[in-house]
């Protein structure tokens, strides 16, 4: 990176509190009744007014839904606290999703404000998607790019818009009976993007969805597709927040990408949810012949994260790169990792993972990469660097390898560290306070992630760690 | 001498132990502003724990004496108390940083120590291009991680990099000469020399007299044991490189002879 780049980023000078844990006052169109049940998803459907075989997906999800024991692994204890029967899992803000902010309720637009959206659009971004608890309510698309024929819409919209190609792959990479979560979602999903980039096409600037949970005890279910078609080029960053309630809220995500050969599709999350919400996400990519797909993932926030991003290399030298990092404080547990499966020949894969358990928090790495036989040539490289800080702090790593094939090169390193006594006396000994010593360690070590954002969000998330570090010094 | 008529740097009686093993044994030092130290002696001596301890290393416990830096005891300072005063330690072995790169380094250390914590990216740039320039440092260094994958002679020139920098009144260095050829001993010293000045001390802790040739010290002593044993000219550590450390233990030994020879007498 040039040095001027990085040393004019902003001097960090914030409060010692999670900002975004304000709410509006509840003001739906439409609220279902607490709780999972048959007629539920019957109303949403209804709502949606949405094809038939979309209506039975949505049943047969339930019972899948329902048939599925909760996962007899990672934080189990966790996972069993959570109260089905005590979350709002549809919730509809506004009558009519806005093309401009002006036709966004007053609220809804000032909540968007103070999170930096509308800001953030008219500085850098391709396009926009605001979800606010079950609906997009905001929505854009730059002029060049809709004459280019890139469809960025809510999933809702892309489904009675593009109806034969949401058919085609809607999933087919993730389907219900994957996870109990991915049936939950598939049952009652809302909102979400529908993203298709055409042949050829190269989108160079990001385009972003921003997900923001209002109401208390809510559950949010987006669904997202991305399509990227032959050649083309895109990058996806979703961000999310929620307010900080006594009760637990419940975001449960299905993504499905397919990068179509030769084309390059970057997904960057940062996911910044209140310390009340469970996050368990379920994220897919397919990548085709010397096609290359990217999940940059960061976790800061949440009580509990199980996301484990995935890449299946089914076409000959296609890519995949997962680099993620972690950060678990008192109260959270990150449970990241990732999962690459070489399907076809010369195909080759970077997992990068980084984690940050301070003052009890917990991270773990979950991995798993696979190779299946016929994958000759196959390169797997995989990195799991973990920073424990502070008493009680927890660092568990969870790799598993199935190479069923011997013409492949697998490569996998571990480190877990602690920011050393010494590291601190050298920085303290320049000046640096040990607060600022320990802040730039951090910072350090999660460099390789920040690197790979957009300029301004990487500025924003070194402010976000800086936020989780104060304070941290006794 | 410093403003207020004190030494700049005064060290009495200092006793240290670390893990209950008692490593300085009451030391005693002076230096004055615009002198250049050297502290000779074998490994295991005390030199590094003296550094180290001046400059508030907190694995260290001080049973007994002083540390003054311009009249005012540092001992109750935090280790960047201590820097931002204007105390400086070049480590013997500086430690990797990954992720954080020579410049962002630099920047924030002069804005820990700049009042209203403010100093302008131009001006930084500048003086920074300036010193790389001086010690011959190619530009590239900038933007690379402190210290990750440095070689020997890297770290130690990023060191002294570091005192160009930071401007530091008090420069201790410690065993800045190991572990380096002939041509990066050369550039370090040439370093060195052009931070000589006036207004400040350079105490330079070594084991071989091979730096000296380069950075001529105005004074040198001899640490043996926790102690400094002997105080001298240039012409200390010639005699030094000449016959060993065992000549001073022998003289050590007949001063200790003689004494009880004495004692003895008088009785």
């Amino acid at each position: 990176m040039a040095p001027e780049t990085e040393v004019n980023r902003p001097e960090l000078n914030i409060s010692d509190d999670y900002k975004y844990g304000f709410h509006d006052p509840e003001k739906p169109v439409f609220k279902a009744e607490k709780g999972i049940n048959h007629e539920v998803v019957e109303q949403i459907s209804e709502i949606k007014n949405e094809p038939d075989w979309m209506r039975v997906f949505r049943h047969d999800a339930l019972d899948v839904f329902f048939s599925k024991p909760m996962p007899n692994w990672g934080d189990v204890d966790l996972l069993n606290a959570i109260d089905f029967d005590n979350i709002y899992y549809y919730l509809k803000p506004v009558e009519e999703q806005g093309k401009t902010w002006d036709d966004v309720p007053e609220d809804i637009k000032n909540t968007f404000d103070r999170l930096g959206i509308p800001e953030a659009e008219r500085k850098f971004l391709a396009g926009v998607s605001a979800q606010y608890d079950s609906e997009v309510v905001y929505h854009s698309l730059q002029e060049e790019l809709v004459k280019q024929g890139v469809i960025f819409l809510s999933m809702d919209d892309g489904l009675i818009e593009y109806e034969d190609i949401v058919k085609e792959y809607w999933a087919t990479a993730i389907p219900p009976t994957d996870n109990k979560f991915a049936a939950l979602n598939s049952a009652v999903w809302s909102g979400g993007s529908f993203v298709y980039i055409p042949k050829g096409v190269v989108v160079d600037i990001p385009l972003q969805a921003y997900f923001r949970i209002n109401a208390e005890n809510m559950g949010q279910f987006e669904r997202t597709l991305i399509i990227a078609d032959e050649g083309c080029r895109v990058h996806y960053i979703e961000g999310c927040t929620a307010p900080t309630y006594a009760a637990d809220s419940l975001h449960s995500a299905v993504v499905e990408l397919f990068a179509l050969p030769g084309s390059h599709l970057r997904y960057t999350t940062i996911q910044n949810w209140s310390k009340n919400v469970y996050n368990l996400v379920t994220k897919r990519a397919v990548a085709h012949e010397n096609a290359t797909v990217e999940w940059v993932d960061g976790n800061l926030g949440s009580k509990l994260t199980m996301k484990f991003p995935c890449v299946y290399l089914v076409g000959e030298k296609a890519h995949a790169e997962i680099l993620s990092i972690a950060f678990a404080s008192d109260g959270q547990h990150q449970d990241a990792g990732a999962k690459i499966y070489h399907v076809a020949p010369n195909t080759t894969s970077r997992i990068t993972s980084k984690s940050i358990s301070k003052d009890g928090g917990r991270a773990s790495y979950r991995g798993m990469v696979k190779v299946y036989p016929g994958a000759v040539g196959s390169k797997v490289h995989v990195e799991c660097d973990a920073l424990l800080m502070g008493e009680n702090s927890r660092s568990d790593t969870y790799p598993t390898m199935e190479i069923a094939e011997e013409q492949v090169q697998v490569e996998h390193e571990a480190r877990v560290s602690k920011v050393g006594d010494e590291q601190l006396f050298y920085l303290m000994s320049r000046g640096l306070t040990e607060e600022e010593a320990l802040v730039m360690v951090v910072n350090g070590f999660i460099e390789p992630f920040v690197k790979e954002l957009p300029m301004e969000y990487a500025v924003e998330f070194n402010r976000l760690i800086q936020l989780e570090m104060e304070g941290s010094v006794g | 001498m410093s403003d207020n008529g004190q030494p700049l740097f005064e060290v009495q009686n200092l006793k240290v132990a670390i893990d209950g093993n008692e490593i300085l044994r009451g030391v005693d030092l002076t230096i004055n502003e615009g002198e250049v130290h050297a502290i000779m002696g074998r490994n295991g001596s005390g030199k590094s724990t003296m550094a180290n301890v001046v400059m508030g290393h907190p694995a260290y416990e001080v049973l007994e004496g002083s540390v003054k830096y311009k009249g005012e005891d540092v001992l109750d300072l935090d280790t960047d108390e201590r820097a931002r005063l204007g105390m400086f330690l070049a480590f013997q072995y500086p430690m990797a940083i990954p992720g954080v790169t020579v410049s962002k380094f630099l920047h924030s250390a002069l804005k820990a120590r700049a009042e209203g914590g403010d100093v302008p990216v131009r001006e930084f740039r500048v003086n920074l291009n300036k010193a790389m320039d001086l010690l011959g440092v190619d530009p590239s260094f900038a933007s690379r991680y402190v210290n990750d994958g440095f070689s020997g002679g890297e770290k130690k020139r990023l060191e002294i990099l570091q005192m160009f920098v930071l401007e530091p009144t008090l420069c201790i260095l410690d065993e800045t000469d190991s572990g380096l050829d002939i041509d990066a001993l050369k550039t370090v010293a040439e370093g060195i020399n052009a931070l000589r000045s006036e207004q400040r001390a350079i105490l330079l802790i070594t084991h071989y007299q091979r730096m000296l040739n380069y950075v001529e010290p105005d004074v040198v002593h001899v640490m043996m044991d926790g102690k400094i044993v002997r105080t001298g000219g240039i012409e200390l550590a010639e005699a030094l490189e000449e016959k060993g450390y065992e000549w001073i233990e022998q003289e050590l030994f007949h001063d200790t002879d003689a004494a009880t020879a004495a004692e003895a007498a008088q009785a």
